[in-house]
């Protein structure tokens, strides 16, 4: 077993399941997406981008390319919750909500594309 | 440039990762704890917005304050913790980074990037040369000097370090890195479309090898030159087809034999192999009797061997006993230093002298010592370092023998101007007195300063202009050396030889009315401002139509037409 290889693995499956967490429910109803949550994947999906740092070879820059593209989502829902909230004050509304969560659902989706690439290359390497 | 990206990032995950969860930790714990109001009530805790906004500028120590209300007493606790904790992670980062820049592999890393860049963002051709010592640097310097771009390898560091400093006009890239690595001659260029030649010029004979085999393996359309002073090596590089091998030694001697019999044939090469701009030296003109050689390495066997060969007497003065001793050769068992074994060796009744050890102050002493004993001597010094110059100059020997001159005049020679070795053929071919009577043209031309040799082809791409006009016109030889004017002046230039588009006629030092046709090469001996105009001439229709016809060529296609109708 490789201490590596499972850290590495954890942060990318924490950063999917907790971004999971956040998508999951209806998309308008702010009371179904904790802002607690988004932060925590916006912390978590960082952490595994700079995992993936260093890595020279093909797999490795495609783990950074979907990684980047997450936290890019991520961090433009972020975005959007601080201005709707603190800058313009129209509150979440189920528009706002929406907006945020479809954000995230995209993140989501790199998210899952970063899981697969990992069993992928788990199963391509067979060790 | 990608290696260097991937290397910081690598090195700086673990700083990276403590920095992220530390402003995690101090955002959320921003988070959770409760503030207080304007009025002293309890209030809600901040908002992520707000939390990420204060430790955002409390970590970077920019530090505006308690926005957007004063902070409530607990808030101010977690505050404290925060700060310390961030200055931590920052400071972790920081001397990560500037650890990563002192290190030394990083650094190197970093040289190499760079260099590699400079190459591939070559547009010029350019020559790699490997090996910079004394034949490398002077080699360089004549190449800088004929607007030449060039690439330098070389093993020792110190080295590239002052030809950093030296005073190039071109931005010279140079690497210190052993060129007996394929991948450093192909960082160097080797691939490189622009590449125009390789000269293995390292003073160890093993390396040139390498470096001959690796290119004509690698890219065998190039030319390579290269230093070989081992007969055993020559021959392996020859095996292999390389196109120039340069023995300074076997050359010397060459040289030596030459003089003994055509002083005027060598003077007549010196004219044309010379470093351009530089001195022209007093001719040599070695006497036939008896000779005197000491030392008996790679510099004094050859030279043995071609006196011997024409038929003069040796005496040579080697520290152990010869083996196979020949009857015109007698050997003297010495150093050369002392009086008593020149003497013993017959000093006083020779021609000649060769001071060949390869010890520079040996060398003079020996001279010295025998010039008194007999001052009419013939001397033959061997300077084995180039710094030894001033004392060498200061002797005045007859013939000084300079390796890594030789080696550079040579491939300086060959790399610029391939014709020249044909050149060289064809006057190696005539008798004396011949060249005796091209060396006086060459003096009156030239005075006693060495001039540029250069070769032009009657092609689309060397002469279009001239090209065009023999479609359907002939021209003779002088018109390549014509001035842009119509009276008589001629361009400081003398054209040295003619080959026919059929590259086997051949004709040396041709008359001026001699008529070109497209495909010729031509040869020639000259200043750097003449040939800069002669390209001009040979190129620009109109200048060329001008001196042709004596009329000015109208330029533009209106005119052109206009001057048709007028006809």
């Amino acid at each position: 077993m490789n201490l590596e290889k499972v850290v590495f693995a954890f942060f990318i499956l924490l950063a999917a399941t907790l971004n999971f967490g956040f998508f999951i429910g209806d998309i308008a109803d702010p009371v179904l997406h904790n802002v607690y949550e988004l932060f925590a994947a916006i912390v978590v999906s960082l952490i595994a981008t700079v995992l993936k740092f260093g890595d020279r070879t093909q797999i490795g820059a495609i783990h950074l390319a979907t990684s980047l593209v997450a936290d890019l989502q991520l961090i433009a829902a972020a975005i959007t919750w601080a201005v709707a909230v603190h800058v313009t004050g129209v509150g979440m509304t189920a528009h706002v909500t929406s907006s945020v969560v479809s954000l995230s659902g995209g993140a989501l989706f790199a998210n899952i594309v970063s899981v697969v690439i990992l069993i992928i290359e788990t199963v391509m390497l067979r060790r | 440039m990608s290696s260097i990206f991937f290397i910081v990032l690598r090195r700086m995950r673990a700083p990276l990762i403590v920095l992220i969860v530390i402003y995690a930790v101090s955002v959320l714990g921003l988070t959770l704890v409760p503030g207080v109001d304007a009025n002293g009530q309890p209030a809600p805790p901040l908002s992520f917005f707000h939390a990420f906004y204060f430790i955002s500028y409390t970590a970077t120590t920019i530090g505006f304050g308690e926005i957007p209300n004063a902070f409530s007493d607990a808030q101010r606790l977690w505050v404290t913790v925060c700060i310390y904790l961030t200055v931590i992670g920052w400071s972790y980062s920081i001397v990560t980074l500037l650890a990563l820049f002192q290190d030394k592999a990083f650094q190197s890393v970093l040289v190499v990037g760079r260099f590699a860049r400079r190459v591939r963002h070559l547009h010029e051709p350019f020559y790699l040369v490997c090996g910079c010592g004394e034949t490398g640097a002077l080699v360089c310097r004549t190449l800088d000097e004929l607007n030449i771009r060039f690439v330098v390898v070389e093993a020792r560091e110190e080295r590239v370090q002052e030809l950093d400093l030296e005073d190039f006009k071109t931005d010279v890239p140079a690497l210190a890195a052993d060129a007996q690595a394929p991948k450093v001659l192909q960082m160097a260029g080797l691939l490189h479309p622009k590449c125009l030649g390789v000269l293995a010029l390292t003073n160890d004979d093993n390396v040139n090898l390498a470096i001959a085999i690796s290119t004509r393996l690698l890219n065998p359309g190039l030319t390579v030159l290269a230093r070989a002073e081992n007969p055993m090596t020559a021959a392996n590089m020859a095996s292999f087809g390389t196109h120039h091998i340069i023995n300074p030694f076997e050359r010397f001697a060459d040289y030596l034999g030459l003089a003994l019999e055509a002083p005027h044939t060598i003077r007549l090469l010196e004219w044309v192999t010379g470093l351009p701009g530089r001195q022209m030296p007093p001719m040599h003109r070695p006497p036939s009797g008896a000779w005197v050689v000491c030392g008996h390495g790679r510099f004094s066997r050859p030279v043995v061997r071609e006196l011997a060969e024409h038929d003069l007497q040796v005496t040579v003065i080697t520290p152990e006993a010869m083996d196979a001793i020949a009857p015109p050769l007698r050997n003297v068992i010495g150093l050369g230093v002392r009086a008593e074994t020149l003497c013993e060796a017959g000093v006083a009744e020779a021609v000649g002298l060769v001071a060949g050890t390869d010890n520079d102050v040996n060398n003079l002493s020996i001279a010295v010592t025998a010039k008194a004993m007999n001052p009419d001597l013939f001397v033959v010094l061997r300077q084995n370092r180039i710094t030894n110059a001033s004392l060498f100059e200061a002797y005045g020997a007859q013939f000084t023998m300079v390796p890594s001159r030789i080696i550079a005049h040579e491939s300086m020679a060959m790399i610029i101007t391939p014709l020249l070795a044909r050149f060289l053929d064809g006057v190696r071919g005539r008798d004396d007195d011949w060249a005796a009577a091209c060396c006086a043209r060459m003096e009156a031309q030239f005075g006693d300063e060495m001039p540029q040799v250069w070769s032009v082809r009657i092609d689309d791409q060397e002469a279009p202009a001239l090209t065009a006009h023999l479609k359907d016109g002939g021209a003779e030889l002088s018109i390549t050396t014509r001035g842009f004017e119509l009276n008589n002046e001629c361009l400081d230039a003398l054209p040295l030889m003619l080959v026919g588009s059929d590259r086997v006629s051949l004709s040396l030092f041709p008359a001026g009315n001699m008529p070109l046709h497209c495909g010729d090469e031509l040869l020639f001996a000259g200043r750097g401002r003449a040939r800069d105009s002669q390209r001009t001439l040979l190129s620009n229709a109109n200048i060329l139509a001008y001196l042709l016809t004596g009329r000015e060529r109208p330029g533009g296609w209106i005119w052109q037409e206009y001057g048709k109708k007028l006809d």
